[in-house]
């Protein structure tokens, strides 16, 4: 048999194979829905987002009144967004957050300016601003300010706990759905929300172990302080966790497919990722952003995180983010169990 | 028609009716299922048995119609006592037999003790094996040892042996025959028709939704078939023989016969020179009254 008629063989199979696969695809709507669906929808965010004029590098806080830009030439930088702040104290506060690279005083001149020195968006605009104005003075932000390090740290741990949370129960419970194990446990005395509970406190060990280690062996590496109470940031990753994993189950509860669900929540992931805080603090981005924002549990998460581990907040001061997460945990359980199907339709 | 027994009904089917988009499945099946007994559930692929178990098990909901467990709709009370296996189930992976038997006696408040299942369903060699590496037996039977768990009043087995070779099905028998000796009330589904004559006190046919028999399974044989069955290879057969008028069937290579006179009938067989030398006579079975209700073409 020559080389030729075995390589048109296996051709024939794998094409076989190909366009039968090929078939399946396709006539899995909902799996083609969202599959296809998401990067048009990532398109659709990052324009929102991204598109517009080219977005500014830098955020600095002007504070208020903002002058006329003709005033100050520094104002009509490019790539610079220029934030009007009422408060000075909470305007410094946001500089030592990073969540503005420098603040600036246009009250009186020479102008003053507040920057952290190892933030190095803050060292590139304090560079930027003494080439536009040599007489602007630097003043201290008092006490520790925050590294960048430090600010960005809960950012990766949430993302972390995001990804844990959300992709693990929900593929267990599609497959147990799809092979037919739901079907023999709804035959028993177990109940939806017992079911879906015991997969919550399941995941919550895992995604638990997994941010302990993370916390303690990156935060050795980058010398990470925690200003606040260990006790009530593990509360506050137990609560987070909690909801996350029962939004992961409220896609779970009802679809059959991992292809589905895979697509369901790579759609649900990725607003989180961008919006949540993670890489980039919305100081400054539009209010709808921030609204939208505000929705998702990961927010939550990263705000009451930073706010305790950068600023050594206790109970009270991230009340309302705490009782969101247990508030949306319960939500999402009751909805994953009223909608939870123990078999495929 | 319910089936009159002397014995209280533990499970009442009334008009049960189950709908889908293009055909109906059930089409007002009504029996009960008297305490105690091995209740069989027969009909061929499509004919709306498994359906119906399910919404016996709870586990659809009927179009119309209703089920009753010791007089009451299916509820609570229903999911503690009751023991399933379905015709397939997955269970969980990584799992070893001891630890899915733990996994299932914990669902529920009251049972037998595991190690009671174990010997029951003789799982004593596999204790330690992962789920995934049982055989179709093996697995069928920690799958019946789920279902005791509970050690339930009513026991369903949706096609308990499908699949399993004929060794590992009578040793399955065997199990559910030591299961019946405890008065257990059993529904049963099953294709094969030795299966139910072993193991079921009565049985319905259905077919199209309907029933078409029900009774026990000897009165059934004796309310439809007053003959006996002759086999004859179908090279014997000839011609001649064919010609003869006589109502026979032909399949696989053999012809069957059915006669109310059988020294009659074999005095025209030789007359007409068939050979007898391989000829076959045995009294009708299940499997018999089965096809002949069902019909013997091909379904599509």
């Amino acid at each position: 048999m020559s080389l030729f008629t075995d390589i048109r063989r296996s051709a024939k199979r794998l094409f076989a194979v190909w366009h039968a696969r090929n078939l399946e695809f396709v006539r899995d709507r909902s799996s083609l829905i969202f599959t296809l669906g998401v990067p048009v929808a990532l398109v659709v965010a990052m324009a929102l987002i991204f598109g517009g004029p080219p977005r500014p590098l830098f955020k600095v806080g002007v504070l208020a009144p903002m002058p006329a830009a003709a005033s100050y030439p520094f104002l009509g930088e490019r790539y610079f967004q220029f934030v009007e702040q009422p408060q000075q104290a909470a305007a410094i506060h946001l500089v030592s957050r990073n969540d503005l690279d420098l603040l600036l005083d246009l009250r009186q001149r020479p102008a003053r300016y507040w920057a952290l020195e190892d933030s190095p968006k803050g060292y590139m605009a304090e560079k930027l601003l003494l080439q536009a104005d040599p007489q602007a003075a630097r003043q201290p932000i008092a006490g520790a300010p925050t590294r960048y390090i430090d600010w960005l740290f809960p950012g990766v741990l949430g993302m972390n706990l995001m990804f844990a949370c959300l992709l693990g129960a929900g593929y267990v419970v599609v497959r147990y759905r799809k092979n037919g194990f739901l079907k023999r446990l709804s035959a028993t005395p177990l109940s939806a929300f017992e079911f879906l509970a015991a997969q919550v406190l399941s995941r919550l060990g895992l995604a638990l172990a997994v941010t302990l280690i993370l916390y303690i062996g990156i935060g050795r590496v980058i010398h990470f302080h925690n200003a606040g109470s260990n006790a009530l940031l593990l509360l506050v990753v137990v609560l987070g966790a909690l909801s996350l994993i029962a939004f992961g189950l409220i896609v779970a509860a009802y679809f059959a497919s991992e292809e589905v669900v895979g697509g369901l929540l790579n759609f649900l992931t990725w607003p989180m990722m961008l919006l949540s805080g993670i890489w980039f603090s919305l100081e400054g981005s539009p209010r709808w952003m921030q609204i939208l924002a505000q929705l998702f549990p990961l927010t939550h998460v990263l705000q009451a995180v930073r706010a305790i581990t950068l600023d050594g907040a206790g109970p009270a001061a991230i009340g309302v983010d705490l009782a969101y997460l247990a508030a949306t945990t319960l939500v999402f359980l009751a909805v994953g169990a009223y909608s939870f199907r123990w078999r495929p339709e | 028609m319910i089936i009159d027994s002397p014995n209280p009904a533990l499970l009442r089917v009334d008009n049960l009716v189950k709908r889908y988009a293009d055909n109906t499945a059930v089409d007002g099946v009504s029996f009960s299922v008297p305490e105690g007994c091995c209740f069989g559930l027969l009909g061929p692929n499509g004919a709306g048995k498994t359906t119906t178990i399910e919404i016996m098990e709870g586990i659809l909901a009927p179009t119309a119609g209703t089920i009753r467990y010791r007089g009451e709709p299916l509820g609570e009370r229903f999911r503690a006592e009751a023991g399933i296996l379905f015709q397939k189930t997955a269970l969980q992976d990584f799992l070893t037999v001891r630890q899915t038997l733990n996994l299932f006696r914990g669902l529920y408040d009251h049972g037998l003790p595991v190690e009671e299942v174990i010997r029951l369903c003789a799982l004593e060699k596999l204790l330690q094996r992962d789920n995934r590496k049982l055989s179709g037996g093996q697995l069928q039977r920690l799958l019946l040892g789920v279902a005791l768990v509970n050690d339930p009043s009513i026991l369903f087995l949706d096609e308990p042996t499908t699949g399993l070779d004929p060794q590992a099905r009578r040793n399955f028998w065997e199990l559910v025959q030591s299961i019946k000796a405890q008065r257990k009330t059993m529904i049963l589904t099953t294709h094969y028709m030795e299966e139910a004559e072993l193991l079921c006190d009565e049985i319905v046919i259905v077919d199209h939704g309907k029933i078409i028999a029900q009774g026990a399974p000897q009165a059934l044989l004796r309310q439809h078939f007053q003959a006996v069955l002759l086999e004859l290879p179908a090279e014997d057969w000839t011609p001649a023989a064919r010609a003869l008028g006589l109502t026979f069937f032909e399949a696989a290579g053999r012809v069957e016969l059915s006669t109310n006179d059988l020294e009659g009938t074999l005095r025209t067989l030789m007359q007409s020179a068939v050979s007898l030398a391989h000829l076959r006579i045995r009294p009708p079975n299940l499997e018999d009254l089965f096809l002949e209700l069902t019909g013997k073409d091909l379904r599509a």
